[in-house]
């Protein structure tokens, strides 16, 4: 009785139930249709080569970062090595792509991926038992000396990891089905596309289903969650477990994308890589590592064409998001939802309007760094070149006092107007959301 | 074999003695703070190359001493202007803040030295052979980087069980708040304990630069190290920290001089190893070669065995 109670205090649920049934599941289903609609048609947008191959390598490391998350922001593990799991992903799919080949057995390159899931699931139970027995600091230490064994291992078992020039493939030689040999890139791309939104959608349902619960309890509280009668051992264990199955899948892509494996993916560059781009994106949510893995992926290739020390911007770019973002790009961008949601446009368009008040000097800020690294690095590394350099498309002599001043200038400069602007950006963020507030917008 | 056993066990404890000036630190630090810096070892590089520099311009002394006070220096600055500002969101973005520390330090380190080794030289006031053992001349410079490490590790003992700063250190690792109310600035204290602990580190650099390779991948290359040392030992604990040091130091000093695989074990026994099949040269893998893994391996054992580690007493 208070179940039909329920339902007619519903209005909206009222009527035929099939049909309210379909309207939820069509909810449900809208983003992930539009994001398969996205996938189908982003290579006919960005139609050029070097385009089709980042949006694979994207693909992959959206595959990645989201298995990332999993355990760094789902059940709250820090670990440091990560990439043992997408790296011997990666060597097993390649091997059983030359096994496949070798034996001419029945098997299509669109089910490798699969033989890289189970070896990461397969090596993700076998370490995690190891090292999910203890969690916080001690899990990140112990997740790194697994890496770094890993890894060491690599450079001495020559015939399974292939030395220093790694294992490679060919992957049009397998079993061709409905035509495809998956030579072309944009045939790869849509392997990698498919399989990428199936691990999503595989992901978030996880997060939906009472085990993703128990994880986030385990991440908050694991003594409270150990009272409401669940291990955290075993919680932080199947996740590792199935976190190390994603990131197989994602090594095995990357294997049939690249037809290739070498020692690097299992180190620990590769697992430094993953946490930077899902931390970068942001823990908190869903969307966080996947705006992260294709903004680090965008800057890796934009970043290193344009300055040989990319990497220190990688590195600023992330120690500044700990120490002034911890929740990351998703988080700041989830911040203003409340607004959205609260169809606050007016207070949108203000805090808009602030932010670029405080982008202006942030800018000045920026190109002062720029160019006392730049410069520094031209003295340093390339002395032999002469003192005279490019820098934003200006000539300048690295060695004169000039270009130091200015520099000098724009730091200060920008530093102290930043801290005069900030301000202005807290007084529109707090009068926006009072006004909402107010409204009874936001709750 | 007697002399390779003389000359293995002095290069033990000398590295023992280095990993441990470099661990003592962390490990202060992490009972202290509870942040398990990751970027320890890049102090130890920046003493390294701060080291190089400095006796460039002035000599090797002024930069063993110079050095490590500028490097303390920057450790206590990015304590308080970094580290401390962290400290609201927790005990993750601590630790990832000092890995990103450890990133960056390592790219400006590339950025100024380059990839290649620098040469940091031993100083001739040192570069002679202190004694014969047997035959093998055992160098002087080597010997003054063991007695440095010993002085060190016995001022620090003395200064932390001895003196009143150091009664006041240990009273801030178990008591913050009685400290703090005794009147004592605890973030002080723990600025102080961040720069001896990365000057320490740099210490490590300065006279272990010239003996090893002073290069830009020397942190990432012993960083891990460092921590199996402090997970071995036991999270927090000095005297653990001490004996894993030892027994790392002596345990991969002795496996690189043991020329021995399984397939030779095999073989003195009669028994002929495989020579196919994927894991094939797991036979030929000599001990020597497995040196590099044998402390992760040792890490864990350790964890499946006695999970606190050797000396902790706490679960983290």
């Amino acid at each position: 009785m208070i179940d039909v109670a329920g339902d007619v205090a519903n209005a909206p649920a009222r009527g035929f139930v099939s049909a309210a049934g379909a309207g939820i599941a069509m909810r449900i289903a809208a983003p992930w249709i539009a994001l398969a609609i996205a996938f189908a048609f982003l290579p006919m947008i960005f139609t050029s080569g070097s385009a089709l191959t980042m949006l694979s390598l994207m693909g992959i490391m959206i595959v990645f970062a989201c298995s990332y998350n999993m355990l760094l922001g789902e059940t709250g593990m820090l670990s440091f090595g990560h990439a043992v799991y997408y790296g011997l992903g990666g060597f097993l799919a390649v091997h059983a792509m030359n096994t496949v080949i070798r034996d001419a057995l029945p098997v299509p390159l669109f089910l490798i991926p699969l033989v890289g899931g189970f070896s990461g699931l397969l090596f993700g139970i076998i370490f995690g038992s190891v090292s999910t027995r203890r969690a916080g600091t001690a899990f990140a230490m112990i997740s790194l000396g697994l890496g770094e064994l890993v890894a060491s291992s690599s450079l001495i078992l020559r015939g399974f990891f292939g030395g220093e020039e790694g294992v490679s493939s060919n992957r049009t030689k397998l079993l061709r089905v409905f035509g495809l040999n998956f030579g072309p890139q944009i045939e790869v791309y849509y392997l990698i596309a498919a399989w990428c939104l199936l691990c999503m959608v595989a992901m978030y349902a996880l997060r939906c289903t009472p085990f993703g619960r128990m994880c986030n309890a385990v991440r908050e509280n694991p003594e409270r969650a150990q009272f409401v009668g669940y291990n955290p051992r075993t919680v932080r264990f199947i996740a590792f477990s199935l976190a190390g199955l994603f990131a197989g899948v994602a090594g095995a892509l990357a294997a049939v994308n690249f037809e290739l494996v070498n020692s690097a993916a299992v180190g620990l560059g590769q697992s430094g890589l993953v946490l930077l781009a899902a931390y970068i994106g942001g823990i908190g949510n869903f969307i966080g590592p996947v705006i992260g893995a294709v903004l680090v992926t965008w800057l890796e290739v934009m970043l290193s064409d344009v300055t040989e020390v990319w990497q220190l911007y990688f590195g600023l770019l992330f120690i500044g998001m700990v120490m002034f973002a911890p929740t990351g790009i998703g988080g700041l961008v989830m911040m203003h939802e409340p607004l959205w949601q609260a169809r606050a446009y007016g207070s949108m368009l203000r805090l808009a309007l602030a932010y670029l008040v405080a982008l202006a000097p942030a800018l000045v800020l920026l190109a002062g760094l720029i160019m006392v690294i730049e410069m520094s690095y031209h003295l340093s590394v390339k002395g032999y070149e002469g003192a005279a350099m490019l820098l934003f498309y200006v000539p300048l002599d690295a060695t004169s006092a000039v270009p130091w001043a200015v520099a000098a200038v724009l730091l200060a400069g920008g530093f102290w107007s930043f801290r005069l602007t900030w301000p202005i950006v807290g007084a529109a963020w707090h009068k926006a959301f009072t006004q909402a507030h107010a409204a009874g917008q936001v709750t | 074999m007697l002399e390779l056993v003389t000359i293995s066990a002095l290069n033990g404890l000398l590295y023992g003695m280095l990993l441990f000036l470099m661990a003592s630190g962390l490990t202060l630090i992490f009972s202290m703070m509870g942040v398990l810096n990751f970027a320890h070892a890049s102090f130890y590089m920046l003493g390294a190359f701060f080291g190089f520099q400095i006796s460039q311009l002035l000599g090797f002394w002024p930069a063993f001493v110079i050095a490590p006070v500028l490097v303390g220096g920057i450790g206590a600055l990015i304590e308080r202007y970094g580290l401390r500002h962290v400290h609201r969101h927790g005990p993750v973005a601590e630790l990832l803040f000092t890995f990103g520390l450890a990133f960056v330090v390592e790219e400006v380190v590339q950025m100024i030295w380059g990839k290649g080794p620098a040469d940091y030289r031993v100083p001739p006031s040192l570069d002679f052979s202190a004694f014969t053992v047997f035959s093998t001349n055992y160098p002087a410079y080597k010997m003054f980087e063991l007695l440095t490490a010993i002085a060190i590790f016995a001022v620090l003992l003395a200064v932390l069980t001895r003196t009143r700063v150091g009664l006041i250190i240990q009273a801030s690792l178990t008591h913050p708040n009685m400290v703090a109310m005794l009147g004592h600035n605890v973030p002080r204290v723990f600025m102080l304990a961040f720069g001896v602990g990365t000057g320490l580190a740099a210490v490590a650099g300065v006279i272990a630069g010239p003996a090893l390779v002073t290069q830009s991948n020397m942190a990432a290359s012993l960083g891990p190290i460092l921590f199996v040392v402090v997970v071995v030992g036991g999270l927090g604990s000095l005297t653990g920290a001490f004996v894993a040091s030892l027994l790392i130091g002596f345990v991969q000093t002795f496996a690189v001089a043991v020329n021995l695989s399984v397939a030779d074990v095999l073989g003195g026994i009669g028994v002929a190893p495989p020579t196919a099949g994927a894991l094939f040269d797991l036979w030929d893998v000599t001990v020597a070669q497995i040196a590099p893994i044998i402390p992760y391996l040792l890490l864990v054992l350790i964890l499946i065995f006695r999970p606190v580690g050797l000396m902790g007493t706490r679960e983290h």
